[in-house]
């Protein structure tokens, strides 16, 4: 950021002769601009389009298909639907703030995007609190989510909104606990950092690093599930329970809005893991083609984010939801305390364990990955052999 | 705390099987039948054999005899029959079946004398316009159809009347006869 402004300001630049000062905040809120209008707001509508589609083909049917090919446009469609429908602000409601709280949610969630790391280039603000920084603006979720619960003056919502805020506010404590044992081995914060120290193989990814960050990696991402609602922790929303939890009262774009934040942190969710876990845009240096590489760089790190909202979306077609009081005792019984043991692991591991042993774990684990994930295919061919299709019945393409 | 490693363990085989059992329902193919567009085989080979449908007449073979009018429970047949005082013959004037009325209940197809009133395989008559609703068979006047002693003999009347004879025998038997393709072979 600190380069592309720079060669701004010079004399054959964009905005030659402007003070510095003045020229990085203005290219870093352009810029900002230009990914929250240019890439989350579609990828939020677009996850929500995906979903159904992947949602229905687990359930043996198929999504919405009629708008736009494949229904890709069906998105846009519920967007434009919402945007004109009437906008009611029940009468005994806290107008202030049952106005304010859907927009406290997206902007939580929208804050994040300033320090996600697309390439080793494209960051908006590559703070060196990154994770920390991330970790404490997703809060201002649940700050949203309590207004929306108590100012609705309805005794679903303000179940639903009390839920949810416990639910959040708990799950933070094993997802911050988990980063830990990242920061400990990086020993820095910054996003970018935490990828250089990475490698683009997958035993060079902390993913595989050592048992406990292995363990870490499904600890982060199962209380990152249920800081954003997403089933199995979904009870905020628990659309057959509390007809739709702390919305319930809310019409129109203020409640696309809810689901926009729910849709959008699926990929931030992806996003963080891969930074963290897997690598991020690693690749390896295969042209000196800056712009390939960016590119490459680019579609890694989507990829790879992308491939976690799938299987968001995929644990949520599979799982049923938690009671609240097993969703707590999941967070406080099981996953503080492994959170932890990660955390003293890591630090016990960096300590004794010496490098060559360390390397051999790493690619054991690695193998070991790669074991898990071929007995997942065969269970998954077990299955299909089970229930005797005809090779009419297989299925492989999304297009019907 | 007495099984709490085995809960992790509980947990994550059971999951680990879930979601190998979604995915492989994720790779077969869904179950929707995409009607209209995309359909195997035409709908109407998919009704069942004696599928009362939209009422049809075949004019040639009406012999104007208001069964069925009087029959239907609802009053949706509509039906102008007068002898013409110099030709000596039944004029059909307005043969006007409203199938928004029409309940289906087939009474009418049942008295009919040669099967001209009968009901079709279609069943999509959903429009936006009321009037379409009111199906009217008489464009101009005609005469009525008057059964002749024997075999008839009139080759254009033949196959409509076969026609009519073999519905109402289809329809009169129980179990009928094992043709598929609806009510309406043709």
């Amino acid at each position: 950021m600190r380069d592309l402004v720079l060669s701004m300001i010079a004399d054959g630049g964009l905005l030659a002769g402007m003070p510095y000062s003045l020229a990085a905040p203005l290219v870093m809120v352009a810029f900002g601009a230009l990914v929250v209008f240019g890439f989350v707001l579609p990828i939020a509508g677009v996850t929500s389009w995906l979903e159904r589609r992947v949602w229905a083909r687990i359930q043996s049917r198929i999504g919405p298909n009629r708008v736009g090919p494949q229904g890709f446009l069906q998105w846009l469609a519920d967007g434009l639907k919402n945007l004109l429908k009437e906008d009611i602000i029940p009468s005994a409601a806290d107008k202030w703030l049952f106005s304010l709280a859907p927009y406290l949610v997206v902007a939580g969630f929208i804050a994040t995007f300033a320090t996600i790391p697309f390439t080793s280039s494209l960051i908006i603000a590559d703070l060196n609190i990154g994770i920390l920084y991330i970790t404490g603006v997703t809060g201002i979720v649940v700050v949203g989510v309590l207004m929306a619960g108590w100012s609705s003056n309805n005794k679903w919502s303000l179940l639903g909104g009390i839920r949810s805020a416990a639910q959040i506010v708990s799950y933070e404590i094993p997802a911050g606990l988990s980063v830990f044992p990242i920061v400990l081995l990086t020993g820095t914060l910054s996003m970018q950092g935490i990828i250089r120290a990475q490698g683009w193989a997958p035993w060079d990814w902390f993913f595989f690093y050592n048992p406990f960050t292995f363990v870490a990696f499904f600890v982060f991402f199962v209380a990152a599930l249920a800081e954003g609602n997403r089933t199995p922790f979904d009870i905020p929303e628990a659309e057959s329970e509390l007809v739709a939890g702390f919305c319930t009262e809310y019409s129109g774009m203020r409640y696309l809005l809810f689901f926009l934040e729910e849709w959008g942190n699926l990929y931030v969710i992806g996003a963080i893991v891969t930074t963290l876990f897997l690598g991020g845009w690693q690749v390896p240096a295969f042209t000196d083609n800056q712009t390939l590489l960016t590119v490459a760089q680019f579609g890694t790190f989507f990829l790879k984010a992308y491939f976690f909202v799938f299987l968001a979306m995929w644990v949520r077609a599979t799982l049923p939801r938690l009671r609240v009081d097993q969703l707590m005792t999941v967070c406080w019984k099981y996953m503080v305390p492994i959170a932890i043991v990660n955390m003293i692991g890591t630090a016990a591991w960096m300590l004794l364990v010496p490098e060559a042993l360390g390397r051999m774990v790493q690619i054991g684990m690695t193998v070991g990955g790669g074991v898990v994930v071929v007995v997942f295919f065969r269970r998954v061919r077990f299955h299909l052999r089970r229930a005797n299709l005809q090779p009419s019945d297989y299925y492989y393409s999304p297009i019907i | 705390m007495a099984g709490y490693f085995a809960n992790i363990q509980e947990t994550v085989t059971s999951i680990f099987e879930g979601m190998s059992i979604t995915f492989s329902h994720f790779v077969r193919r869904p179950f929707t039948v995409q009607y209209p567009d995309k359909i195997p085989i035409p709908i109407q080979d998919t009704l069942p054999f004696r599928y009362r449908g939209i009422l049809e007449v075949d004019l040639e073979i009406c012999t104007g005899c208001l069964a069925c009018e009087r029959a239907c429970p609802i009053d949706c047949i509509v039906i102008e029959a007068k002898k013409d005082k110099q030709t000596k013959a039944m004029m059909l004037n307005r043969f006007d079946i409203d199938i928004a009325k029409c309940m289906y209940c087939g009474l009418c197809s049942e008295p009919c004398p040669t099967g001209s009133i009968h009901h079709t395989s279609q069943f999509e008559g959903a429009d936006y316009s009321l009037e379409s609703m009111l199906r009217r068979f008489v464009k101009t006047p005609v005469a009525a159809y008057k059964p002749s002693k024997g075999p008839e003999t009139d080759p254009e009347i033949v196959p409509f009347l076969d026609r009519g004879l073999r519905y109402l025998d289809d329809f009169a038997k129980p179990g009928g006869s094992s043709e598929p393709g609806g009510a309406d072979a043709s």
